[in-house]
């Protein structure tokens, strides 16, 4: 997993409430058997039209957006389903960072397995990036300092201390975990002993 | 200390915690479908790492699987893939798999309890939101990503943090037509669908004790919808009676020793819970949803809500959203709906009950002409009993098609797919813009509901089918 450190990009807004991950990644993409690849279809049906033409409204369409890194978008971000699609596509894509006062739990914890930061700031907050992002200027993020830096101006973000620790040092969970396998070991003997039908 | 089922379970399963609260959470049985785990396996194998428990982990095809005569294969070359990936690393790694044509397949959610392979006070996870569905039987069951699912494969734990506790308590007597989809589409359209969000709720009070098993997991499916991490229903004398003799239930002295520590699995009297919503079951009508979101729900009696009289602006711009996509105007009544297609089926409604009772209001019936219908059993083995019990020609002979069992149209993965501007009564979970194909628009109802739907052509009320 790559790590993450610092990020200046013109952030992406989308100013809609509840937006699930259908919307991020529709089924028909959910068929490939690889993480890659699946950033042109991210936001298919609001990006493309039913013949496969690019809406020119559509705000990832256009310059500078297209090149976003960062997006901020409204409460309740990534809810629907677990498919860890939504935030492979949206890193396909080139976004590496999803500003929100709100998100569903699943979503919120496969991005820290992706090397994604989601953060969560009030509704205030928003209101004063989605302009920068409007004026087409950048911000800057810097997780080591918890902080999201834009003109003169500074919001600090909360983070769980240990999921910042996994994105600043791209830390593979799995690879933690299994340092503990003699603690495992020990659980599953007991396990044995009392509850023998599992 | 008083302790909530949610803490007792919690507490039973914790290897390890870690002074921030992240725990290392020991999983007893994980279920894995073709679409969120091939990735999974591909890592275990770039790291050159093993499966640690491999007879804890059952396998099933269900979201790509075809719902028409399977003889032929599967034509879609991507779902096909999809399935035969599932299929030789279950091979490779040495899980159990309930393949294509086994008579066992089924939707992942309707076959762990089916089998036995889901039990009370277990911690069950699926790369699946929906996996929520096994809470109904006093498990801890709930979605996790890929790399989770990789993660339990290889280490059979899973790195969580501790929700909170809330509790909501159904209380009453449901009124006539009232199902279990209609008291979840209330509390998610009560609490909303970010209410449950960083808790796990447990449901409680008469009208949950009152219901069956099978009615609970309809409950318990929809919890995510209303975005909690999981739902619970305490195990009782029916949860108990429904895993005996189940293919993968304890047996023998296993059994009674099962048994008894199920019995221990409720919340105490004083436990504490974070948060706590009462409903009452008299303010429960028959409802549909009108909107793309499962929180936009109306009693079948009411109108589509005007999106002037919201005061959030952010909730009116949604609802505005909503309508356009749904091709509906403010006030207009519900019941003038008309709908194009019926979809019965689905981890929310494709049990045997839900057919039984979708059959008993259709029987002899004919459903409206221009509406085309369709039953999907959740499960081979309840498509099987469903054709024992003749419930497969009571759908056939008023018109519905009777297909082979597998998710369909819930999400239309397959083939089974609404065309762009058609209007679906479903009984599955999930309204979302496209959720049943590009531009398809959804109302989520009962399968009593979806009944008085097809036959009447419109959304209709089940109280009024005679
Ligand atoms: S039936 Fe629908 S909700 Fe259930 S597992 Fe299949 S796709 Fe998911």
């Amino acid at each position: 997993m790559q790590k993450f450190l610092k990020l200046k990009s013109i952030p992406a807004h989308i100013p809609l409430m509840n937006i699930d991950t259908d919307m991020i990644i529709p089924k028909q993409f959910l068929k490939t058997i690889k993480r890659t690849g699946l950033g042109k279809s991210l936001f298919y049906e609001m990006r493309y039209d039913e013949s496969g033409k690019i809406i020119d409204k559509f705000i990832l369409n256009n310059e500078p957006y297209n090149k976003s890194k960062i997006l901020i978008a409204g409460k309740n971000f990534g809810c629907g389903s677990s498919r860890e699609h939504a935030p492979w596509a949206l890193l396909d894509f080139g976004i590496k960072c999803v500003i929100s006062t709100s998100f569903a739990d699943i979503f919120y914890n496969n991005c820290f397995n992706n090397g994604i930061l989601p953060i969560v700031i009030d509704e205030k907050s928003i209101g004063n990036l989605a302009s920068y992002s409007e004026r087409k200027e950048e911000i800057d993020i810097d997780l080591e300092e918890q902080k999201i830096s834009y003109g003169n101006n500074k919001i600090e973000f909360k983070i769980d201390p240990s999921k910042k620790k996994r994105l600043l040092e791209g830390l593979d969970n799995i690879g933690i975990s299994l340092k503990k396998i003699p603690r495992i070991e020990e659980f599953e003997i007991s396990l044995k002993k009392d509850k023998p039908w599992i | 200390m008083p302790k909530t089922l949610y803490d007792k379970i919690w507490n039973d399963h914790l290897v390890h915690q870690d002074d921030e609260g992240n725990a290392l959470l020991y999983v007893d049985r994980h279920l894995v479908h073709e679409v969120t785990s091939p990735q999974a396996f591909e890592g275990l194998r770039m790291q050159g790492r093993k499966v640690r428990r491999p007879e804890l982990t059952l396998a099933v095809p269900d979201h790509n699987v075809p719902t028409t005569d399977r003889s032929k294969g599967i034509a879609d070359r991507q779902s096909k893939l999809q399935v035969d990936t599932l299929r030789d690393n279950c091979k490779e790694f040495g899980i159990n798999l309930f393949d294509v044509n086994d008579k066992r397949q089924g939707i992942v959610h309707i076959i762990g309890p089916e089998q036995g392979f889901t039990q009370p006070g277990t911690v069950i996870v699926c790369g699946d939101s929906h996996t929520a569905t096994h809470g109904a039987f006093g498990s801890l069951a709930f979605g996790i990503g890929t790399s989770e699912v990789e993660h339990v494969l290889a280490t059979q734990t899973l790195i969580q943090k501790k929700s909170k506790n809330f509790r909501v308590n159904v209380n009453g007597n449901l009124p006539a037509g009232v199902t279990s989809k209609d008291v979840i589409l209330k509390i998610i359209g009560t609490i909303g669908t970010a209410g449950g969000t960083g808790h796990v709720i447990e449901f409680a009070g008469d009208v949950i004790k009152n219901l069956s098993v099978e009615q609970r997991m309809t409950i318990c499916n929809m919890t995510i919808e209303a975005g909690a991490r999981a739902g619970l229903i305490a195990p009782d004398e029916k949860t108990i009676k429904y895993f005996e003799n189940r293919p993968m239930s304890p047996k023998g002295e296993n059994w009674d020793k099962a048994v008894e520590s199920w019995k221990k699995l409720f919340s105490d009297k004083d436990a504490k819970f974070d948060k706590e919503v009462n409903i009452n079951a008299k303010d429960i009508e028959p409802l549909v949803t009108w909107g793309t979101s499962p929180q936009d729900v109306s009693p079948i009696t009411g109108e589509v809500p005007d999106p002037e009289k919201e005061t959030d602006l952010d909730r009116k711009t949604a609802m505005y959203r909503s309508l356009e996509y749904m091709g509906l105007k403010p006030k207009m009544k519900i019941s003038d709906i008309k709908v194009d297609r019926i979809f019965i089926g689905s981890c929310t409604n494709g049990r045997i009950e839900d057919l039984r009772l979708a059959a008993s209001l259709l029987k002899g019936k004919k459903i409206a002409s221009d509406v085309s219908a369709m039953v999907v059993p959740g499960s081979g083995l309840v498509k099987k009993q469903a054709e024992e019990e003749g419930i497969d020609k009571i759908f056939k002979n008023a018109g519905f098609q009777w297909r082979e069992p597998g998710c369909s149209m819930c999400l239309g993965m397959n083939e089974d797919q609404l065309s762009s501007k058609e209007r679906c009564a479903s009984t599955s979970n999930r309204n979302f813009e496209g959720r049943q194909g590009r531009g398809g628009r959804t109302h989520l109802v009962s399968p009593g509901m979806a009944v008085a739907a097809a036959l009447k052509g419109y959304l209709a009320d089940v109280r009024e089918i005679n």
